[in-house]
């Protein structure tokens, strides 16, 4: 209980601390900030203690809305899916925070940067701990507006305020699905309570099984499915909704790790799973989800080949990665989406991180084309991207490995169409990271002669979270290890995370490849990552300056221009809506409502300044108006009344 | 008593009146302004003091005694303050004295 509540409160005090102390505070800000998040770290360990010997538990804080049959309490969900959810957000919210010290210490901003990120740790930690949807969408906006904020926090570029502006319309789009999924949920069921929800629909699952008609009608849950889908469309970057994450790159480097990386984009993931009895009785939206996240993970890689800019490359990866995680969701391998998603928070958090420490070194320069050649310059920044970026391809007994590998082989089981998909966009995945890899640290130096001079590794606490990260991206596999390697109690993050409501409902898929075929699966991956890592290794590492900037013709060009469809939005959305706004200025604005306001108030200026004239502010005149008032008033009463 | 009519007090009080409220309305030196405002008190003392007369009534008669001291009281205020005016502003001319002018 009041573990629970020293988490929730401890990064709200530190955002307040932080927001009223504001400048004052200067470098103390980061140290409040981190603590802030590393005090719901330690409550986040011995919450997890709690819940290995006791089990999930409930935290009511209070009742907060009580209207007619429907009871909206103030509560907190404690079981296994929160508490790992927990444990990722703080922990690698604890190592942001660190090199964000190092990495703001010369901005002026350092105390509302660090405000805001302790505000998005709060609202995170609402949104996986709250124990029915109100809590969640409390969450959820919370984590959109700090995203807004922090994406914004350069406000002074008008590019970075319009992608901050994008991406919190983007968000809008999928929040108002989600909200009608909730009010779908409370016509439905009446209730919003997780657990009561997870209930009916485990009620459901198994009259169905058993034959019989069920509770409510199949289409039902499709459309509230599909409802909270499109809610974690928007969240979670996915198509159509994905051009905001890309865009998102203008905030500062740590909120990329942290926000569009490591926790924010991954709540979708987590909203799925936790409705996941509601999705496995909804067929069609497992499908729908499927196609949207296999389209998804395409087009991401597709794009990222195709990109210059490094923290580009690393968002669109994510958008991909992402892609990869809803589709191990609509195939039903929900425990191997969460193992993705957890090894996917160490791997990418430090790529974007050492992305952060290798733009800190080359002064301020994103653009892969113009580095090359950093490996001796700034060697652990070097080594940890290189393990990160094993991680991500997946090479063998790297964390990625394990996990991209339990989702390959769900795949391959459901379908082997789905897994062809499924091996191009690892594929992809490798040709782009071991490009980003080879023109950022291999070959020569290509920037100017001032960046060169200037380059250094970054401060201890920036390289220290980087190291933490890194041992985490190697070792990470160990929470899941395949059936192959120990057997099947090895599976242990699988096994604590089916223990949740939502999961323990659906009846497990027992079917298991065979050993050979496992093994099989591994090895065409690992030929995969060697083949395609060394080629495309030496192919960048001999490539000249000349081939490097020569332009780009066909497919290419189309994905350098992410395949033009932020321009098709533009063109389909954007601009019909602009026009409308114009023809409202233009129109109704100035022809209509323009002369009546206006006119109003130059009738009344006008009348002012004939009034004026009587109040010049001579005592003289103002007795001869109360003279002639006097003998008016008097006279009327002699003469009239 | 009655020599003279009532009538007649009539007329001079509200001329005396009069005769103030315009030096009140077109004067400009402050001390004028104050014997013009002390001659419509005045006129309007005499008329009460008529129509209480008129009527037997000797309430007129008491207000007139208390109107006379508090116009003593008055005068003196009243004359203080204009040779403080003065002595701030070098001059008695009211159409100046428009600090408070907004």
């Amino acid at each position: 209980m009041i573990l629970a509540k020293i988490l929730i409160l401890s990064p709200i005090i530190g955002f307040l601390i932080n927001l009223i102390g504001g400048k004052k505070l200067g470098k103390v800000s980061g140290i409040i900030g981190t603590a802030a998040v590393f005090i719901s770290f330690i409550c986040a360990l011995l919450m997890y203690r709690k819940v290995v010997s006791t089990g999930a538990y409930d935290v009511p804080l209070f009742t907060w809305m009580h209207i007619s049959t429907i009871h909206i309490g103030f509560n907190l969900w404690v079981d296994e899916l929160s508490t790992w959810m927990m444990l990722i957000i703080t922990g690698i919210g604890t190592l942001i925070h660190i090199y964000s010290i190092g990495y703001m210490s010369h901005d002026k901003g350092i105390g509302r940067f660090f405000a805001y990120l302790n505000l998005f740790i709060f609202s995170m930690l609402m949104l996986v701990l709250g124990g029915n949807f109100i809590m969640l969408f409390i969450g959820w906006e919370g984590v959109g507006l700090c995203s807004y904020l922090l994406i914004g926090f350069w406000f002074k570029n008008v590019d970075y305020g319009h992608a901050a502006r994008k991406a919190f319309i983007m968000n809008r789009i999928g929040d108002l699905g989600l909200l009608l999924g909730i009010f779908l949920c409370i016509q439905t069921f009446g209730t919003i309570n997780f657990n009561e929800i997870n209930s009916i629909a485990a009620e459901d699952l198994a009259l169905k099984a058993s034959g019989q008609l069920g509770l409510f009608q199949p289409y039902i849950y499709t459309a509230i499915t599909l409802c909270l889908f499109i809610g974690a469309m928007g969240k979670s970057a996915q198509l159509p909704l994905y051009t905001w994450l890309p865009d998102a790159m203008a905030g500062p480097t740590p909120v990329s790790a942290l926000i569009h990386a490591a926790t924010m984009v991954t709540a979708g993931i987590y909203l799925v799973v936790r409705n996941a009895a509601l999705f496995e009785l909804a067929p069609f939206t497992l499908d729908f989800i499927l196609v949207i996240g296999m389209a998804t993970s395409i087009l991401g890689a597709l794009i990222g080949l195709f990109q210059n800019d490094i923290k580009k490359v690393l968002a669109y990866s994510t958008v991909s990665q992402l892609g990869l995680m809803f589709v191990a969701l609509g195939v039903g391998a929900y425990t191997s989406a969460m193992f993705h998603l957890t090894t996917h928070a160490f791997f990418k958090a430090l790529l974007f991180l050492g992305a952060g420490s290798v733009i800190h070194a080359m002064s301020g320069e994103q653009n892969i084309l113009s580095m090359g050649g950093l490996k001796n310059k700034i060697k652990l920044t070097h080594l940890t991207f290189a393990i990160g970026t094993l991680a991500i391809i997946g090479a063998p007994l790297m964390s990625g490995f394990f996990s991209k590998d339990e989702i390959l082989e769900k795949l391959y089981n459901h379908s082997l169409i789905i897994w062809g998909f499924a091996l191009a966009s690892a594929a992809i995945t490798i040709i782009y990271m071991v490009r980003v890899y080879t023109l950022t640290f291999s070959g020569k130096f290509r920037g100017t002669k001032e960046q060169e001079d200037h380059l250094h590794e970054s401060p201890s606490s920036m390289t220290l979270p980087l190291i933490i990260l890194a041992i985490l991206s190697i070792f990470g596999g160990v929470l899941n290890l395949p059936h192959l390697i120990g057997g099947g109690s090895s599976q242990k993050m699988g096994l604590w995370l089916s223990k949740i409501n939502s999961l323990k409902a659906i009846p497990a898929h027992v079917s298991h490849l065979s050993h050979s075929m496992e093994i099989m699966l591994m090895l065409i991956a690992t030929v995969l990552v060697v083949i395609l890592g060394s080629l495309s290794y030496f192919k960048y590492n001999k490539q000249t300056d000349a081939e490097l900037n020569q332009p780009r013709l066909g497919f290419s060009l189309w994905g350098e221009h992410k395949f033009y469809v932020d321009e098709l939005y533009h063109n389909l959305f954007v601009k019909p809506l602009e026009a409308l706004a114009d023809f409202f200025f233009y129109y109704i604005e100035h022809c209509f409502i323009q002369p009546i306001t206006f006119g109003s108030s130059r009738i009344a200026y006008s009348v002012g300044q004939l009034l004026r004239i009587i109040q010049n502010g001579n005592i003289e005149y103002y007795l001869v108006y109360l003279s002639i008032g006097a003998v008016l008033v008097l006279s009327l009463s002699m003469f009239v009344f | 008593m009655n020599l003279i009519g009532f009538e007649n007090y009539l007329w001079l009080g509200s001329a005396l009146f009069c005769i103030g409220l315009l030096g009140v309305l077109v004067r400009r030196n402050v001390i004028i302004l104050l014997m013009c405002i002390e001659l419509m008190l005045n006129a309007s003392n005499l008329l009460l003091v008529v129509f209480a007369k008129m009527f037997g009534n000797m309430n007129g008669h008491i207000f007139v005694f208390f109107s006379m001291l508090v116009a003593a009281a008055e005068v003196s205020v009243g004359l203080a303050l204009i040779v403080l005016i003065y002595r701030k502003f070098r001059t008695i001319d009211s159409s100046f004295l428009d600090k408070l002018k907004g």
